[in-house]
């Protein structure tokens, strides 16, 4: 309807979108440019493309293999402390990753618990660095998606379903051919290619975990190429590279259609009895514990130290708390009129341009603004600005994917009436959509400040000690080993991100009718 | 007051037409089976259908140009009149002014129109805290402070007990005298079309016919009607 083409909301459309193909395709533009043509890439450059797809293609494979049994136990079992156990699984999104890498040093490092059994039984310790340390990780961040996209799938089928199975005598076997392998069919794919992408993309595990020409991702060799040999041009190729990676990866997942991981409803339990109540009990056990134990961890081991962090280390919380909060607010600035202006010009290509971040790489942002800038300005000065900017186009895609079907219900539901009322252009914003969306707008910018408070990735790249953010602190403690600091930092990050996603979620939730 | 000159509009596969004039002050009902076009015929008056051909006048003015909120009519749909985040005052006041900064005077207005729905006292509430009937009466009092001429009505109180629709069709009337409006009302029921209406546009597949005496329709009607009410 004419009605709904409101000029200004477009205009900031237009602007967000271009803003934002200038950071991932102009950036890439700026790379590119200062790169010197493949050739230029050696075999070291070579093994990390080769390791980072293999990590991703394992990480992907492994978790999706092992979300299976999860899914299916948490789908047919009904048993205390589900509800919970299926909120915590959507907690490690939001989970800084360098605290998990803390949390899984102490279960499975060197010094960690399952070694320390290894040791007292007479067996050889076994080292988490390498390929099984990021492997590790990537299953541990990526196992609970997974299951979360399983158990929505597996709830998806009508509880009919089963119903009839059972009156025609079904064997677990006859159900898993004839309800669950469609399912899985469905639903793995896509699974695979949201975790394989999410994994090549892969910095700060690989920071903590990998490096050496054995175990260096792209993002890894980008960030080295530009930290310590200054040099811009591998650098640039690398990034070349990487975006071509995630394009690929993107395009493929887009192909396979990807499922929708919002996970509404998931509380329902399928009413279907058969298979190993004891398999079921200890599959859930098992990987609760891999999933809980390194949080309990770092609580236990950070609550005795998190009151006496150092100074520096509460300046760099300070500083990760308003680069969130700017970070949070910038995605939403930046989300609404994107989704706006899909709305209004019936036009999804703009919204496209908001998931265009899913395929760039933060390092690969980070390095293309430095070589626009760098010869007007100094990049490390401009640090903050551009990781806020950053830190919200990475998070815009999560953000988009809340407010945008939210919006479109809006209008489904009330544009007749608004137009009936002569209800238009700002008027409409502030008496009806802005009230509505506060939920999605809350949700999405509570994830953009998390995202942002737990980011390893383009501050590794301009940080000094001038501008250092909380888990660039806490990384530089796990390496100057001083681990007792290390886990008072990991907790406080932990606590900052949960309580900021909590406090910008709640602002959205409260006083909001029906 | 209405007339609808040689109006052809498109929603998807179905196509309706009308010639017609209703005079003013008329309140008249849009009779015909579902899907006959009885809905579309109130979406391409009030503006969210475009029309093919043809013009849609008000008092002599053509109107089929206008955006639906500018038109001078008032509509009230089935459901969802009322916006749920905002409180019964404010649903209200959007009829005064859809940008809601409304001075002190206009506050005692939206007080005024509660109490000639029987609603006073209930501005501070949210929608989500009044019963169905309570909520059509908030859209009727908003339809008060609109003033547009022309009201149109779809099937407004088909989710209510017959007992609470023939009181919600009685303050319509009232509401038409005192405001001098002519009303259109899309209902299904001949008795809701008996109680409130003189006049009634008969619709049949994708035709709307020009209104008659709903009593005479009633009494001796078409085939198409009969099949309809099932006599």
């Amino acid at each position: 309807m004419a009605r709904r083409v409101q000029p200004i909301s477009t205009y900031l459309g237009a602007a967000a979108a271009a803003l934002l193909v200038l950071l991932t395709l102009g950036t890439l533009g700026a790379v590119a440019w200062r790169a010197e043509g493949l050739s230029g890439l050696r075999t070291s450059d070579w093994l990390a493309v080769r390791f980072t797809v293999l990590q991703a293609f394992l990480s992907a494979l492994i978790s999706v293999v092992l979300a299976v049994p999860m899914a299916r136990a948490l789908a047919r079992r009904k048993f205390r402390g589900r509800g919970l156990l299926i909120t915590l699984l959507g907690a490690p999104f939001i989970l800084p990753v360098i605290v998990a890498v803390l949390g899984l040093l102490a279960v499975f490092g060197r010094n960690g618990l399952v070694n320390s059994a290894l040791v007292w039984g007479g067996l050889e310790p076994v080292s988490i660095f390498g390929l099984q340390g990021v492997l590790l990780a990537h299953v541990f961040f990526n196992l609970p998606l997974a299951t979360r996209l399983l158990l929505q799938g597996w709830l998806a089928i009508p509880g009919e379903r089963f119903r009839l199975a059972a009156s025609l005598g079904f064997s677990d076997r006859d159900v898993f051919r004839h309800l669950e392998l469609p399912l899985l069919k469905a639903v793995l794919p896509g699974a695979f290619m949201v975790i394989f992408l999410i994994c090549t993309t892969s910095f700060a595990v690989a920071l903590a975990l990998g490096g050496g020409p054995r175990a260096t991702t792209i993002e890894l060799a980008i960030y080295q190429a530009f930290r310590f040999d200054f040099d811009l041009s591998k650098a640039a190729l690398l990034a070349l590279v990487q975006f071509g990676l995630c394009a690929l990866a993107a395009t493929l997942s887009l192909w396979i259609s990807v499922p929708m991981g919002q996970g509404a409803g998931l509380g329902r339990v399928v009413p279907r009895r058969g298979g190993s109540v004891w398999l079921d009990a200890l599959v859930l056990l098992l990987a609760s514990a891999f999933l809980l134990v390194p949080l309990v961890m770092i609580i236990g081991k950070g609550a005795g130290t998190v009151f006496t962090l150092p100074d520096s280390t509460w300046g760099a919380a300070w500083r990760s708390v308003w680069v969130a909060v700017a970070s949070a607010l910038t995605t939403i600035a930046l989300a609404l009129p994107l989704a706006l202006a899909a709305l209004n010009l019936r036009a999804r290509i703009v919204e496209g341009v908001g998931y265009l971040s899913i395929a760039a790489s933060p390092l690969v942002i980070g390095t293309g603004l430095f070589i626009m800038v760098y010869r007007w300005a100094d990049p490390v000065a401009l640090a903050l600005p551009i990781l806020i900017l950053v830190n919200a186009a990475m998070s815009l895609p999560f953000a988009l994917r809340a407010i945008s079907p939210a919006l479109a219900e809006i209008e489904a539901d009330y544009g007749k009436l608004a137009d009936s009322l002569d209800l238009s252009g700002w008027a409409r914003m502030r008496v009806l959509i802005l009230p509505r969306l506060r939920r999605p707008m809350g949700f999405g910018a509570g994830l953009a400040a998390a995202l942002s408070m737990g980011d390893l990735g383009v501050i590794a790249l301009f940080a000094d000690p001038e501008n250092q953010t909380l888990p660039l602190a806490l990384y530089q403690l796990m390496n100057a080993y001083r681990l007792d600091d290390a886990f008072g930092a990991a907790l406080l990050l932990l606590t900052l991100s949960l309580t900021l996603f909590w406090l910008f979620d709640r602002g959205g939730r409260a006083d909001v009718d029906a | 007051m209405l007339t609808l000159e040689g109006l052809k509009a498109t929603q998807g596969a179905f196509t309706l037409r009308a010639d017609l004039a209703v005079k003013e002050g008329e309140r008249v009902a849009v009779i015909g089976a579902s899907g006959s076009g009885k809905s579309t015929l109130l979406n391409a008056i009030a503006g969210f259908l475009s029309l093919d051909t043809g013009a849609v006048t008000v008092n002599g003015e053509a109107i089929e140009h206008m955006l639906p909120g500018k038109r001078p009519l008032s509509i009230v749909f089935q459901d969802s009149n009322l916006f749920p985040h905002l409180t019964v005052a404010q649903n209200v006041g959007l009829g005064i002014r859809p940008g809601l900064r409304l001075s002190a005077a206009e506050h005692a207005q939206i007080e005024a129109a509660l109490g000639q729905v029987g609603l006073t006292g209930f501005g501070a509430r949210k929608p989500s805290a009044l019963s169905g009937g309570q909520q059509s009466r908030v859209a009727l009092a908003r339809v008060l402070l609109r003033k547009r001429p022309l009201l149109l009505l779809d099937e407004p109180f088909a989710a209510l007990g017959p007992a609470l629709r023939q009181e919600m069709l009685a303050l319509v009337g009232e509401i038409a005298e005192a405001q001098k409006l002519t009303v259109l009302m899309v209902t299904h029921d001949p008795g809701d079309a008996e109680a409130l209406t003189d006049q009634s546009i008969f619709v049949e597949d994708g035709l709307a016919h020009p209104p008659v005496p709903t009593k005479e329709l009633l009494s001796n009607p078409p085939q198409a009607l009969k099949d309809y009410l099932g006599h």
